[in-house]
């Protein structure tokens, strides 16, 4: 481990893992805005997080880069790394590090339940893991999305003089949301935020069933009665809202699960729907990753921490800046 | 269960009242008794006595890992929907009326209440586990206060609210009186208005701008407003009763009064600690306060006595529809025929204009009122916090600026934010803490010092943070007394954020003994 700082540098070779600043070489788990940055010299990453980034910050964001497939070596001196699925959004994967047959994992973000947006979540086998930890109380146990995509559609059904605003992330969440819905079968045209469109588009090329989707309009405002718009969390509070009629503001979010924070952000129909692993899957993965060294970047790491020191796994939490304790993306 | 657990999740997640109406309506109109149940409930007047937030504690500890359970509290900030979340998941039991639950949770005797309650919560889904919490701890906190579930019953069966405020506190589980007078089958509950607890009436605070060029100097009358604690004495031949505002009967922690009260009268005054009706101060009565009993000693050493402000029965007879000018000679009269030395009068202050008022209230020295009580001369006797016709005018706070030394997160709406604030003074090179305060900041200074929390930890101890020394709070605080439990050696009362000075250096911060003698407490 000693080859890798707290800010997931690796000096030896110049190599930055997710970094926040402008970098020689970036080695980019996902396209979500606080791990993949602008204006790195060398972005190495999935074919995928690498076309996101290119979506979100135009196709000069980085001067070379690498795409790598799943499994795919890529070696600087004697370091080895491959790309893994990590299960979070579409192209999102874990890092693999091998040097002098030690076995470095950095998971970036990830979750073990199936999603049918992306690939999924595999645990590596490794003597240092380095695991995120959003979700990381035990209070965390995220209920079958299934579940919680049946109380929008209920709720819809109920409603039907308003209109339902679901705000999920433009990325990953939205199309997962979206997807989740054409599993229960709900078939009506879904209307997005203007913000959503061109990752909608994608995802819609890459295959992923999202079903009909069409951007919101200046239409009348009862035409909205009875749909479901998927907007960013940000556009819930904002004056665009208001257009709609009587609308029922509902949030996609694993912090749902906490009835204060729903309440606090003006939610009333929170959907415990996460794209992190919640408890019991970041124990489960500690477990059969077999490392014995376990590092905790983001998230509630305290009581994580706690877990594993009484399991007798060396663990310490790392401070990366610029990522706060309540990650959202 | 389900029906009323989904009832509390959806009431706590809506924001505007009338969909609050609409849902405690679709719920009242279950014909069964389990709306009694619920009436009860979210009127606070169901509690189990074994099972209180300590006892629920226990519990949890016996399921999972106390170091867990504690850093997820801190995070939630709520005990209730800490333990229903952390609560291992079994199977479902078989779902069970709200009536059946509480009346089986009833039966537990106290030996077994571990094991048994222990099952009961085990076999609850995630959001029942939450009520039935809830409904333990008392005060569900769910934005939904008495009033607004009676508004929901009057407008469900086109009575006045007003109608079901006057007989509330005559009125007792399962209500069926109340039922039935709703749905006129019966004529309204008859109630012993004497024997009762009446709600009190409350003030609002002044706005100080708009409304002394709104209202008519000549109109109002005014008192100081003491800094005790409001009580009803119910005086009959028979009995003597002492009532907290909350309509809690505390007569036997305050046996004097009792046993020297005579007459026949429903009076509405505030409880003080001092000797010939001077006020001796707040941290002497906090020494009669939350006791079952009063020893002699105790008697002898913090003498009480009633500051009487108003009447509202007089030989039987209501006063409450009369104006307040009126009630005050029946109050005299009282006084005049049942002489004690327990209980004096409030002194009325009369005054023309508002600025002759501000002078009564700045120059007044004694710290012991906090400011003064403006009355509409012809306002009946209203139950609650009516707007028109009390008003109180808090005289400027004590300010001082002080260091923020150590932060922890808050509850219930904070929850999650750092909201709970430690700030301290100079003491040579070192800070020495002098209050904590929760409030007063506005939600942008809240996200502010959040932040610089976040960002500027230098020390966790357990839940709470150590910040760098760098931000002065001007602290707003009603009174500070010398006190021997806290290092600084003073404890303010109601201390809260003022604002941020972001002005000023910290090397200019007080010392503590500098302090001391500003407010005179060396």
């Amino acid at each position: 481990m000693d080859f890798i700082n707290h800010q997931l540098f690796i000096k030896d070779i110049n190599v930055h893992i997710d970094p926040i600043l402008p970098k020689k070489t970036a080695i980019i788990t996902h396209g979500h805005a606080d791990h993949a940055r602008f204006g790195h010299d060398h972005v190495i990453a999935t074919r995928q997080t690498i076309d996101i980034m290119k979506i979100r910050y135009g196709d000069k964001c980085a001067k070379k880069f690498t795409p790598l497939r799943y499994g795919q070596k890529y070696s600087i001196k004697n370091y080895d790394f491959t790309l893994h699925p990590a299960g979070h959004i579409l192209g999102s994967s874990q890092v693999l590090i091998e040097k002098n047959n030690h076995r470095l994992v950095i998971t970036g973000d990830y979750k073990v339940g199936k999603d049918e947006t992306c690939k999924n979540f595999k645990v590596v086998k490794c003597d240092t893991l380095i695991t995120e930890a959003t979700f990381g109380l035990p209070i965390f146990q995220h209920p079958d999305p299934k579940d919680e995509i049946q109380k929008l559609i209920q709720s819809v059904k109920i409603n039907r003089n308003n209109c339902h605003i679901v705000g999920a992330y433009a990325l990953g969440k939205a199309q997962r949301v979206m997807n989740l819905l054409r599993q229960q079968k709900y078939n009506e045209t879904i209307y997005i935020h203007g913000s959503l469109e061109k990752l909608c588009q994608y995802y819609s090329k890459e295959k992923i069933n999202i079903g009909k989707f069409e951007k919101v309009s200046s239409k009348d405002k009862s035409f909205y009665e009875g749909k479901i718009i998927i907007a960013p969390p940000s556009a819930l509070k904002d004056r665009w809202s208001r257009r709609f009629p009587n609308p029922i503001i509902c949030m996609a979010s694993g912090w749902m699960t906490v009835k204060q924070r729903a309440k606090q952000q003006g939610i009333e129909l929170p959907l415990v729907i996460s794209d992190h692993s919640d408890w019991n899957e970041l124990l489960d993965t500690i477990k059969k990753s077999k490392a014995k060294n376990i590092l905790i970047t983001h998230g509630q790491e305290d009581a994580l921490v706690y877990y594993c020191k009484k399991q007798n796994l060396v663990s310490k939490p790392l401070s990366i800046q610029g990522r706060s304790d309540e990650e959202i993306e | 269960m389900k029906k009323f657990s989904s009832l509390l999740h959806n009431l706590i997640l809506t924001p505007s009242r009338n969909t609050k109406i609409k849902l405690l309506q679709d719920y009242f109109k279950i014909l069964d008794i389990n709306r009694a149940y619920a009436l009860a409930i979210l009127s606070n007047q169901l509690s189990f006595q074994f099972i209180k937030a300590s006892k629920l504690r226990e519990l949890v500890y016996e399921q999972v890992d106390q170091h867990l359970f504690d850093y997820s509290y801190d995070y939630v900030g709520d005990l209730a929907e800490t333990i229903s979340l952390i609560w291992p998941t079994n199977k479902e039991g078989k779902s069970q009326n709200l009536s059946t639950l509480i009346e089986n949770i009833k039966k537990i005797k106290k030996s077994e209440i571990n094991t048994e309650f222990s099952k009961v919560l085990s076999e609850l889904s995630n959001n029942e586990r939450w009520t039935l919490i809830k409904i333990c701890t008392g005060g569900l906190r769910i934005g939904v206060s008495e009033r607004l579930v009676k508004t929901a019953l009057a407008d469900l069966y086109n009575k006045s609210v007003n109608e079901i405020e006057e007989i509330w506190h005559g009125l007792e589980f399962p209500y069926e009186n109340l039922f039935q007078w709703l749905k006129n089958e019966t004529s309204k509950p008859k109630i012993d208005f004497k024997k009762l607890f009446h709600p009190m009436m409350l003030a609002n605070p002044i706005d100080e701008e708009k409304d002394f060029k709104r209202l008519d100097a000549n109109e109002f009358q005014a008192e100081y407003k003491w800094d005790g604690i409001r009580v009803q004495l119910m005086v009959s031949s028979k009995s003597v009763s002492l009532y907290s505002r909350t309509g809690d009967n505390i007569s036997s922690a305050f046996p004097e009064i009792i046993e020297s009260t005579k007459g026949d009268a429903v009076i509405d005054g505030e409880l003080l600690v001092g000797r010939n009706f001077k006020p001796s101060g707040f941290n002497d009565l906090q020494q009669r306060l939350n006791r079952k009993k009063a020893s002699k000693d105790l008697q002898k050493k913090f003498p009480i006595f009633i500051r009487a402000y108003d009447i509202l029965f007089y030989k039987g007879k209501d006063l409450r529809k009369l104006s307040l000018v009126k009630r005050r000679k029946y109050l005299e009269k009282f006084q005049k025929e049942n002489k004690t030395n327990l209980i004096d009068l409030s002194f009325i202050i009369n005054f023309s204009s508002w600025d002759e008022l501000t002078k009564y209230k700045n120059n007044f020295h004694d710290d012991l009122n906090e400011g003064v009580m403006i009355k509409l001369k012809n306002s009946e006797y209203l139950p609650g916090r009516k707007k028109g016709y009390w008003y109180k005018w808090k005289k400027n706070p004590k300010l001082v600026d002080a260091i923020l030394m150590y932060a922890q997160r808050g509850h219930g709406k904070r929850s999650s934010y750092y909201s709970d604030f430690t700030f301290g003074v100079w003491k040579e090179s070192e800070l020495v803490p002098i209050g904590k305060a929760y409030s007063g900041y506005t939600d942008k200074e809240l996200l502010v010092l959040d932040k610089f929390i976040r960002n500027n930890t230098i020390n966790k101890f357990g839940p709470v943070r150590e910040v760098k020394k760098e931000i002065i709070l001007e602290v707003a605080f009603d009174d500070v007394f010398p006190s021997t439990r806290h290092k600084s050696g003073v404890a303010m009362r109601f201390p809260r954020i003022h604002r941020i000075r972001w002005d000023k250096p910290v090397n200019e911060v007080l010392t503590i003994s500098e302090f001391k003698k500003e407010f005179k407490l060396s």
